[in-house]
């Protein structure tokens, strides 16, 4: 509260000095500042008007603003499809599941890093753990193809030898979200533990030498110290990622499933089911109201989770 | 307490218990697991890319090298234009965008981290909500296609990353670093803002330009949605997008080969597929011991957190 009321002093001078007198004193760090807020205008706050969208009859001639109210027919189709349901439960349970793996593996990784004593295999592990976040989504759609594909891939070859029975993965729904969650954390969980591991360096080495002097064993200082040191860092990463915990990852779901109609059920999520309500129906306003639904849904997701975080522990909230 | 080991695992004089030591052997064994894993699948891209496609339909793909086969490559390379356009767009478009991207950030960047800029907090707001909300993809793409004729042309795939709040942040902070004191005399001695900000903002800032311009150049290298979004003409595609046209419509091909009962083994499509896996990932792989580090290093300059 008293950072609070400090912010609210400041603001109230700043308030007091005159329009004119900044603009002619800083004119040239707000000209600096016009090509983003340009950009930001443009490319945020006028398609933020454009939302109109979804109460409207899109037709080429009228364009955003011209054309016919229909109230919320939209969103009444976009119900009626019966799909709103599955979409919304699919990007939730995937993103849940990313987020809370991906921070098991993270933190885990960056505290087994820190404590080999090998420095050499330490930075080559750490160099081969970070190569996937280097390559794009097609690259990695690419590669699973390599390994599941039915009658070639990799991994049912292996299968075949050993004698035990192949999977034929690409018509088979229920393996899709162990597959997903497995290539997401393949392709992510070495930038993350890129992170934790710099916390974890910057943290005080004074504060484990006096725990060893006291006869801390090594389980008891990951379990004591590491571990709790790492929470702001934590929380600031989990709070990121569930503000966008309503956002699918496009690339992981586009490239991997493409179109097949059979996986839809497993593994359509709000942001490739309004994509393609968009390039390949060109239902604009069902799209529109998809995609206001969404933006809803983050911005009162990620307003909550702050509001819940800064009662609780202002020091981590996000802003 | 296993004195006898301690010698093996550290080479200083220290008192090495047996929890440091199984602690050691939970982590190489696991970290290596997971390390190979993300490994494996690039080696098994480039073998699979080296073996004939006769041998690759008969066998699958390939856990060692059986075969040496150049023939995927031969047909890649066979009508190089596509690619070397494709690589041409690339390497453009992800020069000037992270130039812009670098610019864009640090100098926003830099007004906001002023302290004597009293707006700051409210353009860091107005800067800040359009990551708490947005008006979705359906408007952007109309405004984008509509209004600004983005379709087929290069604005398309550059426009969009040009400037990212994200960054914005991470170049505020990092400057908000840079002592006050720097900016006020060299205003005293009459530098403008923006001299200030070039010649002496800028090259303090070194380490944060390494980062964002890491991060902008793989992010550009690595597009391909704005390319599928805007894009229909050839010519205009980047190497990420082509990637994904040639995986898209090799299988196309493997189906009407199929359906029309022509000899699959005419087109070397399995191999030909992983050649242009090798080929759009090359640079990007054998860059990769080099900047590495800089990406490592530049995680903590940004410290997640504005």
């Amino acid at each position: 509260m008293a950072k609070k009321t400090k912010e609210q002093k400041a603001l109230e001078k700043q308030a007091r000095i005159p329009f004119l007198k900044v603009i002619r004193k800083h004119w040239l760090l707000l000209l600096m500042l016009v090509p983003a807020i340009a950009y930001v205008v443009i490319f945020s706050y006028i398609p933020m008007t454009g939302i109109v969208m979804a109460f409207k009859r899109f037709t080429a001639k009228g364009g955003i603003y011209g054309s016919p109210w229909v109230g919320l027919k939209n969103f009444k189709s976009l119900i009626i499809s019966n799909k709103l349901w599955m979409i919304t439960r699919n990007t939730l349970l995937y993103n849940v599941a990313f987020i809370f793996l991906g921070m098991i593996c993270e933190m885990g990784f960056a505290i087994l890093l820190n404590e080999l004593a090998s420095k050499t295999f330490k930075k080559i592990a750490q160099s081969f753990m970070f190569l996937p976040y280097f390559i794009s989504w097609v690259v990695a759609g690419a590669i699973m193809f390599n390994i599941f594909n039915y009658e070639q891939g990799v991994f049912n070859h292996i299968m075949r030898n050993l004698g035990l029975p192949d999977m034929d993965l690409y018509n088979t729904p229920k393996y899709w979200p162990i597959v997903l969650v497995l290539l997401k954390l393949w392709k992510a969980t070495g930038y993350g533990t890129v992170v934790y591991l710099a916390a974890i360096t910057g943290l005080d080495q004074e504060m484990f030498e006096a725990a060893a002097i006291d006869g801390a064993n090594a389980w008891q200082k990951i379990r004591y110290l590491t571990i709790p040191s790492l929470i702001p860092t934590m929380m600031t990463l989990v709070l990121l990622a569930i503000g966008n915990i309503f956002r699918g990852d496009f690339g992981l779901f586009y490239q991997t499933v493409k179109s097949s109609s059979l996986l839809q059920p497993v593994t359509e999520v709000i942001d490739t089911y309004i994509f393609k309500l968009l390039m390949d129906t060109g239902d604009f306003g069902v799209s529109s109201a998809a995609g206001l639904y969404q933006s809803v849904l983050c911005f009162c997701t990620i307003m909550i989770c702050n509001g819940i975080v800064k009662k609780v522990n202002p020091d981590y909230a996000l802003y | 307490m296993a004195k006898k080991d301690t010698a093996l695992y550290q080479p200083k004089k220290i008192k090495v218990g047996g929890d440091v030591i199984a602690l050691n052997i939970i982590g190489y064994v696991l970290i290596s697991i997971f390390a190979l894993l993300c490994l494996m699948p690039f080696y098994l891209i480039i073998i699979a890319s080296f073996t004939s496609n006769a041998e690759l339909i008969r066998s699958g793909y390939p856990l060692i090298p059986k075969s040496f086969s150049l023939e995927a490559y031969q047909l890649c390379l066979k009508n190089p234009m596509t690619i070397v356009r494709a690589y041409a767009n690339t390497i453009g478009v992800t020069v000037v965008g992270t130039f812009l991207a670098i610019t864009m950030a640090t100098m926003t960047g830099y007004v906001l981290s002023r302290q004597d800029f009293p707006w700051r907090n409210g353009f860091a707001f107005f800067f800040f909500f359009t990551t708490l909300f947005n008006g979705g993809l359906v408007p952007w793409y109309v405004l984008c296609t509509r209004y600004l004729h983005f379709k087929d042309s290069y604005l398309a795939i550059l426009i969009p990353m040009m400037f990212s709040v994200w960054n914005m942040i991470i170049a505020k902070s990092f400057m908000r670093g840079i002592p006050a004191a720097i900016s006020e005399s060299a205003k005293i001695d009459g530098a403008n803002d923006f001299t200030i900000y070039v010649r002496l903002i800028l090259p303090l800032s070194k380490p944060l330009i390494a980062t964002l311009g890491l991060f902008a150049a793989l992010a550009y290298w690595n597009d391909w949605y704005n390319c599928m979004l805007f894009i229909n003409k050839e010519e205009f595609w980047n190497l990420q997008y082509y990637l994904q046209r040639m995986l898209g419509s090799a299988e196309a091909m493997r189906i009407v080969a199929e359906k029309s009962g022509l000899p699959l083994t005419n087109v070397p499509l399995q191999s030909m597929k992983m050649a242009m896996t090798v080929i759009a990932t090359g640079p990007i792989i054998l860059l990769y011991p080099f900047v590495q580090r800089y990406f490592v290093k530049g995680l903590t300059i940004g410290a997640v957190k504005g």
